[in-house]
């Protein structure tokens, strides 16, 4: 990684904290816990390099942390999404404002 | 595929989470958003096992299958209960593989013999030590949220000072390996070893009711560790998601924090509620509590026109959230008005309490945040307190040596009538006394609280 490519990394990240602020601060409380595990899902994203990493042929001890890597990693999307959704359709509004 | 579609199809997947994000702020939206959320994992995914460097699947697809297979059963098994456990878990999870991928890059860079250039050493060892500190940390919190270790604080002398040290000689090794650009074995073990030991340190000192501030905090960390593994495969969507992710977090804990009146620092390194029976508080000798029978409460409940239900986590670990709406329904359909008054840490996570509400099918427009509903108490029949304690200790607002003073509280004294169910005496996770259960207009019911809901549900319908 160069130089110049860390400081745009950074930018991005930088940028991406703000948005994420932002988002979330608008979240009712009552949606805190979904919206925990929702956003915990999406950490699940390190499966792109858990993925990278283990087809890519480097050798076994790359290939086997990789492995361990999609395990954890894809267990964390999967259970996490999941959960979610479980979660989400328990949430219901009152009987009179049904139509 | 071609390199510029590849970084199209990571940025939709990262706009597909911002959406999904900003969908979750609605109840009516949530689930929609969660789903939308899902896509852009789908859709990463797949771009990730296109990529030109990804040449062998089998080891891919075994790994996918073991991971979706074990991450379904454990969120379709999953108690609501055991919600806080479950997120912690996974945040662990996250985080560790965030640090595996980093350890990874660490041994191609190693065996191939490569200089590892500044920047990118910089990025490794924080992917290093935050995916470190999130896996064990996240263990931690999570063996003392499903009790396998004890939930009271864990204190050693000079324990604040010792911390310093691990987290010291933890940094002085990612420097060693950052300057010397060639990537060596003994740092990088000592690294990875300081960080998984730091993650443990952090989180053994915290009580079990401080434990919605830790799991938001550590929620943050596995995105900031996966955001920083995104710096080192040079890859934005795990930046901008990682990003999002760690930002969630931090609100969340302010919030949290906010809720209890202490600060991110007292919270992690005060080890609050080690000692218990703590001086200072008012001293209730002398006086006495009221108590009263399922039978006599019924018949006030029975004719409220309003009440207002205080759930704490008591309610929950009695598992009696199903009885209570069955005696909100009971009293509803005598044409009395039911509401629920929710302080932010009323569970182990942020917005717990409203999630095994749900479960127990009470509509959310019912539920009300404490600041909404505080200036309801004074023209409320009877308020029923479950489990809860220290949320509804009248000493926060004016007892200036109570542990507890400035923490925002739910205003149960206001209410003409005030039932507090409770085991026994004993007290909250503050230790202190609480001055609720001594006022003129509060009665105790004591017992196991489904059991006496059980009892009151009955002598309710006979009324």
């Amino acid at each position: 990684m160069t130089t110049e490519a860390l400081i745009m990394a950074i930018v991005i990240f930088t940028l991406s904290t703000f948005l994420g602020v932002e988002l979330i601060g608008r979240v009712p409380p009552t949606l805190h816990t979904p919206l925990m595990s929702g956003a915990n899902a999406v950490s699940g994203i390190t499966i792109v390099g858990a993925l990278i990493i283990a087809g890519s042929d480097l050798g076994w001890i790359s290939t086997y942390l990789g492995f361990v890597a999609i395990v954890l990693a894809m267990m964390n999307v999967a259970g996490g999404y999941a959960v979610t959704d479980r979660m989400l359709g328990m949430f219901k509004s009152g009987p009179e404002e049904k139509r | 595929m071609p390199v510029w579609l590849t970084q199209i199809l990571y940025l939709v997947s990262a706009v597909l989470f911002i959406i999904g994000i900003k969908r979750l702020g609605s109840p009516a939206t949530a689930r929609q958003g969660n789903a939308i959320s899902g896509v852009g994992m789908l859709i990463a995914i797949l771009v990730a096992l296109a990529d030109h460097a990804v040449v062998s699947y089998g080891v891919i697809a075994a790994g996918m299958v073991v991971g979706t297979l074990l991450g379904l059963w454990q969120a379709y098994a999953v108690k609501m209960t055991a919600m806080p456990q479950m997120v912690a878990l996974l945040n662990g999870f996250g985080g560790g593989a965030s640090m595996i991928v980093g350890a990874a890059e660490f041994y191609r860079a190693f065996e191939a013999g490569a200089d590892i250039p500044t920047p990118t050493g910089v990025v490794m060892q924080l992917s290093l030590i935050i995916g470190g500190v999130t896996l064990t940390g996240s263990l931690v919190a999570f063996a003392k949220l499903q009790e396998w270790m004890p939930g009271k604080p864990l204190t050693f002398p000079a324990q604040n000072a010792s911390n310093l040290i691990v987290f010291l000689a933890t940094l002085a090794l990612a420097g060693w390996q950052i300057s010397t650009e060639v990537p060596l074995l003994p740092p990088f073990y000592g690294l990875c070893a300081l960080a998984l030991l730091l993650g443990v340190l952090l989180v053994i000192p915290i009580g079990g009711a401080d434990m919605p501030v830790v799991i938001s905090l550590l929620n943050s960390y596995s995105g900031i560790a996966a955001g920083m593994t995104g710096f080192v495969i040079d890859n934005e969507v795990l930046i901008i998601a990682g990003a999002l992710v760690g930002s969630s977090g931090i609100i969340l804990s302010r919030i949290m924090c906010k809720a209890m009146n202490r600060s991110l620092t007292n919270v992690l390194f005060g080890a609050f509620g080690a000692t218990a029976g703590r001086s200072g508080g008012t001293s209730m000798a002398g006086l006495t509590v009221k108590s009263i029978t399922p039978e006599d409460f019924a018949v006030q409940l029975a004719y409220a026109r309003k009440v207002i239900i205080v759930p704490g986590y008591g309610m929950a670990v009695a598992q009696a959230q199903h009885q209570v709406r069955e005696l909100a329904d009971l009293i509803e359909k005598r044409g009395g008005v039911v509401k629920y008054a929710i302080h932010p840490v009323a569970g182990r996570m942020p917005g717990h309490m409203n999630v095994l509400l749900a479960e127990a099918n009470i509509p959310y427009d019912r539920l009300y945040e404490m600041d909404d509903i505080n200036s309801e108490f004074d023209d409320t029949d009877a308020c029923l307190v479950i489990g809860a304690n220290d949320v509804v200790n009248p000493a926060a607002r004016h007892d200036k040596n109570s542990p507890i003073f400035g923490m925002p509280i739910i205003n149960a004294d206001h209410a003409k009538m005030t039932v507090v169910m409770k085991r026994s005496m004993a007290t909250g996770f503050a230790g202190i006394e609480n001055e609720l259960f001594y006022a003129p207009r509060t009665w105790m019911l004591f017992g196991d609280a489904k059991q006496s809901l059980q009892k009151l549900i009955a002598e309710v319908k006979q009324a």
